[in-house]
Order: structure tokens, then sequence, then C-alpha cells
């Protein structure tokens, strides 16, 4: 009976009859040789495949810069009324890179949450928490109103109704005070996201609940952007001939 | 008149020219014959597609089973206008995108219709799809050994309606703007893996300068590419496995192989 090539009574290959086999060789030239050429070609294909998915996945993992930028003058803001502001998220992209803030002054008599010098000035974005639309304020209801599907906000943002899952995202905002550089000017700042008691958490994706059991299902993103230093606001163009 | 094309038969007048010479017709048939032999006697490929195309099928199938051909020739139809319309679009978020439309809509040469075949083929590829897959499921035709057909069926069906999402932006007006950034929102409730999707999707925490050539990207090569791959192994598993019997049939006894058997 012819002994069977593949048997594994040795591991020697010339123990196993094999022909041209090296003394104390374990691995046949044949078995070497083809894993070899299977190496290379997975390091071939690593070598456009891993650049290439690193780069596709990349931006899951940048993080934002957003510059203060100037929206007004203290006296432009009061407590009772919304005013629009237009600004722009992404730079380079014309009008699909805008959005728009909901700004007013802060009024202690019903914005209960911490006080900083971040909120003298409330600035609500305007992207819906349903599924990121854009909501309109309506001042004669006092609410945001989502065009999509009927989602509602109170005046500070919060839910009223409909299916969002959380209040308003805000904007940092920051006044300088007098003295230092950029006094004079409204700032905004990045955007932040809140609870249901309107506590600062780091910014995420509409639709994703900062309450209840929904909070644990979404892990923050790696893009938030942090608040920029205060030290080099950008001051506005100055006008010539004055 | 009857004689031309059958060279050898003698019933009626022979054509002016000598009866040993092939008139045009037969002369570029025989021309034809000479390049498809030529090439097979290389490629060989008469045999894979006789392999192919004269397969035994069951009796008493009907038209449901052209379903699945049906939506290939969906697939089909939008890989060609897609490509012609590629011509004329230009993905760039600063109005570039929404007038290169506008100009295909507007000026182009049959540049409407081109698009419409595209956009209406697009609803048509999703009806069939489903209409196939339903095809399959009632007829129990998934059971096996077609449960691999099935399943890259599913993941067609996955493409085909990804295509559906990343194609709705290219146009980049108000509707296509907003719900895309729904749409992206929408695979951002996904729980755990959700927010990294929709950086993903959009490349980046907003909707940025790259969003709109990252879609088109994935709906203009990555998608058609994959889709085009697993479409082949699906038509090659149907014709390896041959196609299932509709479900009313009872399967018959096979008189001659019982002979056998009974030695
Ligand atoms: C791009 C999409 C698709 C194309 C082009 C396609 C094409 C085809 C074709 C031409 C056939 C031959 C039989 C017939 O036409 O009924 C077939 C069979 C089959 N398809 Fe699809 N198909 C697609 C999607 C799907 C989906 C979504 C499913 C289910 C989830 C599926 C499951 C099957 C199965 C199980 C068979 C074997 C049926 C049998 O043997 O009777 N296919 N497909
Ligand atoms: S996006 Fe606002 S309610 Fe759905």
């Amino acid at each position: 009976m012819p002994e069977d090539p593949h048997s594994k009574s040795s591991k020697y290959t010339a123990d196993r009859g094999m022909p041209g086999a090296f003394e104390g060789e374990t691995v046949t030239r044949r078995r070497f040789m083809s894993a070899v050429t299977h190496g290379a070609g997975g390091i071939a294909a690593a070598s456009f495949g891993l650049p290439a998915l690193g780069f596709a996945i990349g931006p899951v993992f940048k993080r934002t810069q957003w510059p203060w930028q100037i929206i007004g003058r203290p006296e432009d803001f009061v407590e009772t009324v919304y005013s629009t502001k237009i600004v722009t998220m992404v730079q380079g992209i014309g009008d699909a890179g805008k959005t728009v803030a909901y700004v007013r002054k802060r009024d202690p008599a019903i914005d209960t949450e911490p006080h900083d010098q971040y909120n003298n000035y409330i600035a609500l974005w305007n992207r819906c928490m349903h599924l990121g639309c854009p909501v309109r304020y309506v001042q004669a209801a006092e609410r945001f109103i989502c065009p999509c599907h009927g989602g509602i906000y109170n005046f500070r943002g919060q839910v009223a109704g409909g299916p969002p899952v959380r209040p308003l995202d805000r904007f940092y905002t920051y006044s300088p005070p007098p003295g230092e550089r950029g006094h004079g000017y409204v700032y905004l700042g990045p955007p932040y996201a809140v609870n249901s008691e309107l506590q600062r958490l780091s910014l995420r994706d509409p639709a994703q609940p900062l309450d209840g059991i929904g909070q644990y299902f979404y892990p923050p993103q790696f893009d938030t952007a942090k608040v920029p230093s205060l030290q080099h606001l950008p001051l506005p163009p100055t006008v010539p001939g004055t | 008149m009857a004689i031309i094309g059958s060279r050898g038969r003698t019933t009626a007048p022979l054509p002016p020219a000598q009866s040993d010479e092939l008139t045009r017709p037969e002369a570029a048939a025989e021309a034809g014959l000479t390049v498809v032999n030529w090439i097979d006697e290389r490629a060989q490929l008469s045999q894979g597609l006789r392999w192919m195309m004269f397969r035994k099928v069951p009796k008493g199938i009907n038209w449901a089973y052209t379903l699945g051909s049906a939506t290939m020739f969906a697939f089909l139809n939008q890989a060609v206008t897609g490509v012609f319309l590629a011509m004329y679009y230009r993905p760039s978020v600063t109005g570039g995108a929404y007038q290169s439309t506008r100009n295909i809509i507007d000026n182009v040469f049959l540049g409407q219709f081109v698009l419409s075949m595209h956009l209406y083929g697009a609803y048509l590829m999703i009806v069939l799809i489903f209409l196939h897959m339903a095809r399959v499921f009632f007829f129990g035709a998934y059971k096996y050994p077609r449960e691999l057909s099935w399943i890259i069926g599913v993941v067609l069906l996955i493409l085909t309606l990804a295509m559906g999402f990343t194609g709705y932006l290219l146009p980049f007006d108000q509707r296509s703007y907003w719900a895309t950034i729904v749409g992206v929102n929408i695979n951002g409730t996904a729980p755990f893996l959700g927010p990294y999707i929709s950086d993903f999707l959009r490349g980046g925490p907003e909707f940025g300068a790259t969003t709109l050539s990252r879609f088109y990207a994935i709906h203009m090569m990555l998608i058609p590419g994959l889709m085009a791959a697993l479409i082949g192994f699906h038509l090659y598993l149907v014709m390896k496995l041959g196609i299932s019997a509709p479900p009313w049939l009872k399967a018959q006894e096979p008189e001659v192989a019982i002979e056998k058997v009974e030695v």
C-alpha cells in the first residue's frame, strides 16, 4: 500500500518520503512558496486597501475648528424677541454651509439654567432635534415650529410637542466686558447639546436623546468642537474713513 | 427570390452571378461566422454560453419568473443612463450640481428624457426588486439549495435602496438637501454605531464641502461596481442550481429512475 503523503506520522518531510526533502525540513518548499505568495499578495492588497479605508473613514475622527464669529452688538438683542442670525457652519461651500441661530438676551426670570460668561445671550440652533429640518421661530405663538413632522419647542427651546427627542441645540455666546478685546460685540461660538434640564453636553446629531434610557445608546462623537480661546477674538473690519 | 441565402438548392433559376460565387449577404454571413469561429477557437466561450442559455427549466414556469430579469434590465438601464448623465453633471456644492442638473433638463438634447429614464427607472427598479423578492418568497424558491441566492438578493436589495438614497442628493435642490439631512440623521439613530455612521456618510460632523462628492462617488462607482459583481454571482447561482419549480407542481415520480432502482 502506498504511503499517504499527507499522513501526519512525522513532522519531517524526509521521514514522510518527500522527494528531494532536506534533512530536518518540516515545511515543504511547495507550502513555503505558496505561503510566501499569499503573504506577498496580502501585503500588496493591504498597501492600497488600508490607506483607502483610512481615507474614507478618517472624517469620523476629525475635530472641527469653530472660530468665534461676530453676530451683532449688545443693543441688537432683547429678552422677549429672538432675532435671526445667519451664521456660517462650514467655510467655502456657499449657502449649503450656512445655518440659522435664533438669539436673544438672557432673561433671569425664565432662564433658570446656571449662568456663566457663555450664556449672557441665548442662541438656539434652528436644527430640529427630531431629524434635522430647519425650525422657524413664530413670535405670535412664542414657539419654534418644524415644517417636517410637526415638532414644536417652547420659548426656551424645550420640546413642547411632536417627535423631537431633546431641546434645541445651543451655541456658546460671549460678549467681552469693558476693556477686553472685542468689547461692544456679541460673539457666537461652537454649538452644544442640552438635555431636558438644559444641562450643557457635547454636541451630537439630532434624534439622539440625552434623557432617559435613550442617552446610553449614543456615544459622543469624536468631532465635538472645543470652545475656542477668548484671547484672539476676531474684530470687525475697520470701515475706511472713520 | 426564394433561393438567395440557400446555396445548393436549385429549385429556381440561378442568380446572374456564377452559381458557386457567394452573394453579398451570404459573403457577409460567412465572414461573420468566420470571425465568431476565430474568437471561439481561442476563447472557447460557446461552451459556457450554451451552458448558460440552454438550460432545462421545470414545467409550468410563468411570467412571474421573469421578474428577476426585469430587475436586471432596470439595473442596466440605470447604468447606461447614469453614465451619460455623468457626462454633464458636476458634483459641486456651490451651485454647480444644481445648475448642471438644470442644464441637463433645459438645454441638453434629450437631457430631460435621459434624466427621466434614470429617475423613473429607479422607481421601477425598486418596484421590480420587491416583486421579484415576493415571487421568490411566495414560491418558496429560497429553500435549500437556494439560500445563498436569497442572501445575496438581500444584499442587492440593500444596495439598491442605498443607490436611491445617495442618488437623491445629487440634483442638490432644497428637497434633496433636506431629505438627505433627514436621511443621514435617521442613520444616526442606530444604537451605538449611529453617530459614527452619520459622520461617515457626511464626511464630517456637518454637511460639508465633500458630502456631495462623497455621495456621488458612492452612487456612481462604489455601489454599482459591487452590484454588478453580486448580480453576476446571483445569476451564476441561478444557472448552477437551476430554476425552482412552481410550488403547485407535485413532484413527479421519475419512472425511468425507479425502474433502474428496482434492478
Ligand atoms: C438587483 C437585483 C436582482 C436581480 C438583477 C436579480 C436577478 C435574478 C434573476 C434573473 C433570477 C432568475 C429567476 C427569476 O427571474 O425569477 C433570480 C433568481 C433568484 N433571486 Fe434574484 N435578483 C435580484 C434581487 C433579489 C432579491 C432582493 C432576492 C431576495 C431577497 C433574490 C432572490 C432570488 C432567489 C432565491 C432566486 C432563485 C429563484 C429560483 O430558483 O426559483 N433576488 N434573480
Ligand atoms: S425634523 Fe422636525 S419634526 Fe421631524
